[in-house]
């Protein structure tokens, strides 16, 4: 269990990188730590990890604190960061093997984990070549076995899925899932579907503050809105009408060029609950405008992370976040639907419909 | 700490790079052997002799051994890996430290079998031999903690080897400065202004507050002006009695060419290296903070 209170880290140049963080990690959870880009996601997990000293706040790990009690605190967390710390010029086999000293793992049980540490994460065929000449996905496996050498109650990992292929994520995820069962995992990720798929439960920061914490279910409900997407052969103008005959101002409008020529994809956003499909297509249908596509998207992670990241919707870490939706920032009519850049690999969703 | 030593010793000598550090310690001492001990001009049996030439060897292990001590680290990220595991900061030091001392104590150990072997030969001073030998080890082991120093202080492998080397060079080449060297109250007053100058510079940068620079080197300045104007003849041979104190090479000599065996040189060795691995230790702890 990680407690975490009014964390806070003022670099050298006067940089806040976290702002007044507190949180709690229950044991036994996946939890994904969600931010865009210098949000002081890294900063959070290198103070928590005890490589950064926090300019004030505390951090207890199963109730040792990382700054006074630094040896016990370390020994509960296995830590890939961001860019595996690997030492080039070893082996896997002979880089385990350092680590478990480290970890100050009793040596009749070394040769055991560290083969188990290498059949998990598949680095079988590896282990006796040089880290150097190893593939990044490779290393990036020598990273996560690190992490698990010692076999510690919780395991942070920075972004553990850059840098592979798609076979090779699955596995990783695979593996991260199956890890559950015995360790806490805190794992920080660009890819929200990723979070979405494998995390229990989700902290949102974004400019070193805390925006939200809870349940993935409970984040993925926190919307108020849906958002319906189509494609429709034919010209801006007469389907604005058509649609404002139909739902009125009931709904927001968004358009773009569609990948097809001569068509334009259009985003209608709603509030949650509305359901104007059949209106849609039948008013379409009589102003014979083909109606290409249609869907109703689940209003993914991705648009609640944007929200609360861009829209400035923020929870307390204790509120529960279905019961109360602050509004979306307000989208101005006729904007073409937000291609946020935030949020690579997470618009698959909304893709899918434009064929 | 053991596992860091094995980690750096695996490291150190799966390459070549250990290898090469012994390598060319032997073979500089073994240039001035076969010139001082084996034959030739004086085929002399004081080992001690050929030792000080070895010192050349420092100026260029001393600075490649250590550059890439904790530089490399910061570097790679690897310092995440040290930091984040349940060892001490003092141990992550201690490690790196012991095994590039092992570095340099086994052709110090080979040292210690050439007495004994020109023993069969002539007749060899061994007090004055393995004495030599060990002032010889412990200021190689004070290099090598001032270089572990200055490797934490850079993420740049070759800024730490230039400053190293620079500061071993001064060190061997003091002797010659100190000859050189005014001893007038004057140039006295003009070196002690510039140091406080720069001991201004160092406090700024290391602290980023003016006030507090300026009230170090204020004081300073302040003190030495009033030494100055009340008895300046304090100051005539201050200059090089400082110069004196950091000529770490000149005190070895004293032990390997004159057979004096200063107590007070090997105590001087030893707690400068104390100091600069305590130096060490804060300055890693320094950086999480920062």
């Amino acid at each position: 269990m990680i407690e975490v209170k009014h964390l806070t880290k003022i670099y050298n140049g006067g940089v806040k990188a976290v702002d007044d963080i507190s949180f709690t990690i229950e044991p036994g959870k996946i939890y994904g730590f969600l931010g865009p880009n210098g949000a002081g996601k890294s900063t959070t997990m290198n103070i928590i990890t005890g490589y950064l000293a926090a300019t004030s706040g505390t951090v207890t790990i199963n109730g040792f604190d990382i700054y006074r009690d630094a040896k016990k605190a370390k020994a509960c967390i296995g830590y890939l960061p961001e860019q595996p710390p690997l030492y080039q010029e070893l082996t896997p086999r002979e880089y385990l093997e350092i680590c478990a000293g480290l970890k100050h793992v009793p040596k009749a049980k070394r040769a055991a984990q560290i083969k188990d540490a290498v059949k998990r994460t598949g680095l079988e065929k590896m282990q006796d070549r040089l880290i150097r000449s190893l593939s990044k996905g490779y290393k990036q496996r020598v990273g996560l076995a690190q992490a698990l050498i010692g076999d510690p109650d919780i395991i942070i990992l920075d972004e553990p899925t850059v840098g592979l292929d798609p076979i090779q994520i699955i596995e990783i995820r695979d593996l991260i899932k199956s890890l559950k069962k015995k360790h806490t995992v805190i794992l920080s990720s660009h890819i929200l579907s990723e979070i979405e798929e494998i995390c229990d439960s989700i902290i949102i920061i974004d400019k070193g503050r805390l925006k939200a914490n809870n349940s993935t279910e409970n984040i993925g409900n926190a919307r108020d809105r849906e958002v319906l997407l189509m494609t429709v052969r034919g010209k801006q103008a007469a389907a604005r009408s058509v649609i404002l005959g139909a739902a009125g101002d009931k709904v927001k409008i968004g358009f773009r060029e569609s990948a097809e020529p001569g068509c334009i994809d259009i985003k209608l956003e709603h509030e949650a609950g509305l359901d104007l499909r059949e209106e849609l297509s039948y008013a379409f249908a009589m102003a014979r405008i083909p109606v290409l596509a249609m869907s109703k998207s689940n209003v993914s992670l991705e648009d609640v992370f944007i929200e609360y990241t861009t829209g400035g919707k923020s929870d307390e870490p204790t509120a529960d976040a279905g019961a109360g939706p602050g509004g979306p920032a307000e989208d101005k009519p006729g904007e073409a639907p937000e291609e946020n850049a935030a949020a690579p690999g997470a618009d698959a969703g909304r893709e899918e419909d434009d064929q | 700490m053991s596992s860091i030593y094995k980690k750096e010793m695996k490291i150190l000598f799966s390459g070549m790079m250990g290898f090469i550090f012994i390598a060319l310690m032997l073979v500089v001492v073994g240039i001035f052997m076969r010139v001082y001990n084996l034959g030739g001009a004086y085929s002399l049996s004081n080992f001690e002799y050929s030792l000080n030439g070895g010192i050349w060897a420092y100026l260029v292990v001393v600075p490649v051994l250590t550059m890439r001590a904790m530089a490399e680290e910061t570097r790679s990220r690897t310092d995440q890996l040290l930091f984040t595991s349940p060892v001490s900061m003092a141990e992550i030091v201690l490690g790196k430290y012991l095994a590039m001392l092992t570095v340099v104590g086994v052709p110090c150990l080979l040292f210690c079998l050439y007495p004994m072997l020109y023993s069969a030969y002539g007749e060899v001073n061994f007090a004055t031999a393995y004495a030599g030998i060990l002032a010889y080890f412990l200021l190689g082991a004070m290099l090598i903690s001032i270089g572990l120093f200055v490797s934490t202080l850079t993420d740049s492998q070759i800024i730490a080897a230039v400053i190293t080397f620079a500061v071993v060079l001064m060190g061997l080449l003091m002797s010659s400065i100190i000859s050189l060297v005014e001893s007038s109250s004057f140039a006295s007053l003009a070196v002690f202004t510039a140091i406080a100058a720069l001991l201004m510079l160092l406090v700024k940068i290391m602290t980023k507050s003016w006030p507090a620079a300026l009230i170090a080197a204020g004081v300073l300045e302040a003190a030495v002006l009033v030494i100055f104007f009340v008895d300046s003849t304090i100051l005539e041979t201050a200059l090089t009695s400082m110069l004196g104190a950091v000529a770490v090479f000149q005190m070895l000599e004293g032990i390997l060419y004159d057979g004096l065996v200063d107590l007070t040189v090997y105590f001087y060795f030893i707690s400068v290296t104390v100091l600069f691995l305590f130096l060490s230790v804060q300055s890693l702890e320094k950086r999480r903070w920062s």
